[in-house]
Formats: C-alpha cells, structure tokens, sequence
C-alpha cells in the first residue's frame, strides 16, 4: 500500500489510509470534541505529535524512558479466569492466585479484584465472601490493591430491582413517577454504596473503584459521588477512584445536582471537578468510541478531552483505555497496534497521569 | 505495557501509593519517591537499579527471595519509607498490637 499509512477503524478493522486523510481526521476529532464540549482544540503542534504517532511504522509504540505512568484497572486479574463473558481466558486459578500473577508475572502498578457480577448490588447480599477475599489476598499482595465494581443503578429498576423502570415510565408520558423512581434508586444505591465501602474498610481495604459511574445518568452520578464523600469521611485511610461509563453524563432524570452544579450533560472537565469536591483521589474519563470513524479521528477527541481535565485536575487523571473507550477500537481482543498508539498519546499530548 | 511504570519490578507500586494516598500528579509523585529512595528520576523505571534498590531496603521484590519481604510485611516498609499510612498496614498493626 505506497503512500498509505496502516491504521484501524473504531471497531478495530484495519485499513491503509493517506497520510492527508489522517491528518484531516485528527482535525475532524480535535474540533468534535472542542465543540461539544466548549474546550480548546488542539494546537496545530500536538495535531502533528499525533500524526507522528499514528504514522509510525512500528506495531508496538511506546513513550519514552521516564514518561511512564501509572496504570490501574477494573479487575483485569479476573481475565485469567473468567469466560468470555468478562473477555476471559478461563484459566483454573483463583482470584488470588490470578491476583498474584498479574502483580508479579505481569508486573502492574496496582492491582485489583472484584466480584464476577461487577455490580455492587450484587456484592452487599456475599459481602461477607468478598471481604474474605480481599482480606486474605491483602496480605500477600505488595502492590497497592483495590477492590472495583459498578454502581450501576439500572439494577435497582424493574424487573431487576425494586423500583419501576424510568425507562418504560417515560415513553408513557408518567415523567414525574420516572423522576421519583431514579430518586428513590438513587439514595437506595448511595446507601449499598456506603455499607460495601464501610464494610471493606473494615478489613484494611487499600482501594475502592467505583467503575462505569453514570452509566444510568445522573442519578447514578450523584449515588456515587454522595458515597464517596460520606466513604472519605469514615474512612480517610482508603482511596478511591471513581471511573466513568462515557464522556458525558446522561439526564435521564435532568435536575439532578450536586453542591449546586447540575450534572446532566456534564463532561471529563467538569465532572473530575466534582469527583475532586466528593473527596475522590483518582479520577477515569470515558470517551466514547465512533466505530464508523478512523482511530485517528477518535484518538484526536479523547486526547483533546483529556488534555483539557488533565489541566483543570486537582487529583490525578487515569483515562479509561478499556474496549471502546478513549481510542481504543470497540472490539473484545484490541489489536495491540491501536492500544499502544492510544496509550502514548494520551500520555505525551493528553498529559495523562495514569491509564 | 506500553507506558505503564512496571510495578514492583521497578518502582510503579512505589509511586501509585502517593497518588493514592496523597492525589498527587505523576510528575510530583516521581519526585517524591525518588528522593526517598535518593535515586534519579529516571532511575525509577530503570530495572537494573530499582532491582537492587528494592532488594536494599527489603520493600519486595519482583523474583521470589527465600526470607525476604513480600505482601504485607513489604507494605509495611513500603508506609514507613514513604511516610504514608497503608489502610492495611495499619488494620495489621492494630491486630498486633503496634
């Protein structure tokens, strides 16, 4: 392919595209993200560190030797043992052991493990079990360990939970009784929440991550960040992360605020800025994937995103980097060539202080 | 791989528990563990150091010593060295007694 560059779509294809075309792409990117979010595009400099990146030759690219950050994760360790459900490999080891392997054989900065469901309303009824775990892998892991799962308040609506679904309340016009619901789910969430990071801390929990926050909308948003600030309060000692589930927050309710800012429709840099308010320590902007659009084109909206939270960030900024998130392809077993260009940008150009 | 720091064969763990602990950005965190380990920041993720680093001041190591320190008594030098507080370092220390 002479004169094409070798490159990915968002949902992982690969494709050879001219190098004016990648280059239009990153500037397609850039100006999508700018505009949605009303942030600074990149500048002409980074849009060509960015090229550079995606144009090398190499499959594997990497930052350069004292560039490097830290990397923490949503249960990665399960990946040994669970199915393909989890994008498992389905190894017969036990959480501590895979545990163990990913800190020592895999060499992470940080580890973490999480019930298989992921769900915290899944854990309170087997908290017992979890802490069990926690506690006992604890004090034979070194690196710093976490335990993750989802607020994921969907679970709480019908026919999965208690409260009727806002989803089949809305197309019916009952717009009130779908605002009630999310708030009752909400401050139901907020209290799981609590009891589960109370009950971790009781075991010396080094970490808690809240994954995939918001991914029910604003409501969701406020459960987690009313937990993390009543978490730091009784438990000082314990760090939290709070990862979010796409770049922006759904209003599935819409006048959902907290400490008088509205949260519907806030993006990374305005929601690190209340993450940092709630007390949280780390800090996972999602950005969403176009799988119809290049790498470049996707690569160049998340780093423009996470250039401008990294800026306005009191705490530090792990951009997500999992399947369909910051530029890394939508697709189970991301091609490596894509997963290590997304990395190196939004380190070198996004700032980032972790993935 | 790509960008990660290379945990505790290097000095990736060492610099994740100040952002932990103390929210601090990566550039400050480097700083502060290198000069507790008084190494170059370049240093830190340089394994042909950090190896006999880590295996000096006993805080864990990346191939498994016979005696040395691993999981929770390494945490524990790990919170001294650092002068940081370890949630679990601390709950194992009320256990004890200390």
């Amino acid at each position: 392919m002479p004169n094409k560059i070798m490159c990915r779509m968002g949902d992982g294809e690969r494709v050879w595209l001219p190098a004016e075309q990648i280059k239009e792409d990153i500037l397609r990117g850039t100006r999508d993200a700018a505009e949605r979010a009303k942030i600074p595009e990149l500048t002409e400099e980074e849009c060509e560190r960015l090229f550079d990146i995606m144009a090398d030759p190499s499959k594997v690219v990497s930052v350069s030797p004292g560039e490097e950050v830290i990397v923490t994760d949503d249960a990665v360790s399960m990946l040994f043992y669970a199915d393909q459900e989890n994008s498992g490999q389905g190894i017969p080891m036990s959480r501590t052991q895979s545990l163990l392997a990913y800190e020592r054989a895999c060499a992470a900065d940080t580890i973490s493990m999480g019930h298989t469901d992921y769900s915290f309303k899944q854990v309170k009824p087997i908290i017992n079990y979890e802490t069990q775990e926690y506690y006992n892998a604890s004090q034979m892991t070194t690196a710093p360990f976490f335990y993750g799962s989802q607020p994921n308040m969907g679970l709480y609506f019908q026919p999965d939970g208690p409260y009727p679904n806002p989803a089949e309340l809305l197309p019916q016009g009952k717009i009130s009784e779908a605002l009630e619901a999310q708030e009752i789910a909400m401050e139901h969430l907020s209290a799981d929440l609590i009891y589960i990071g109370k009950e971790m801390n009781g075991v010396g929990c080094e970490g808690l991550n809240f994954d995939t926050a918001a991914s029910a909308g604003d409501a969701d948003f406020k459960a987690t960040l009313q937990a993390v600030e009543k978490l730091k309060a009784l438990a000082p000692g314990m760090s939290i992360i709070v990862g979010m589930s796409s770049e922006f927050v759904m209003g599935m309710h819409g006048d959902i605020t907290y400490k008088g800012k509205r949260l519907a429709g806030i993006y990374p840099h305005e929601q690190v800025k209340v993450v940092e308010e709630a007390g949280a320590d780390i800090f996972g902007p999602a950005i969403n994937v176009n799988t119809s659009e290049s790498i470049p084109w996707n690569l160049a909206r998340a780093v423009t995103f996470v250039k401008e939270t990294v800026a306005v960030a009191g705490i530090p900024v792990h951009p997500n980097v999992g399947m369909g998130v910051c530029g890394v392809p939508m697709f189970e077993v991301p091609p490596v060539d894509a997963v290590t260009r997304a990395s190196k940008s939004l380190v070198q150009i996004g700032k980032a202080d972790g993935l | 791989m790509a960008s990660a720091m290379g945990g505790i064969r290097t000095a990736g763990d060492l610099v994740a528990w100040m952002q932990m602990t103390r929210k601090m950005k990566i550039d400050e965190a480097k700083t502060y563990v290198a000069d507790k380990l008084g190494v170059e920041l370049i240093a830190l993720t340089d394994e042909e150091i950090m190896r006999q680093v880590r295996e000096d001041l006993d805080i864990g190591i990346i191939t498994s010593v016979s005696g040395s320190a691993k999981g929770i008594a390494a945490k524990w030098k790990i919170a001294e060295l650092l002068d940081i507080d370890i949630n679990s370092v601390n709950h194992f220390r009320a256990k004890v007694g200390i």
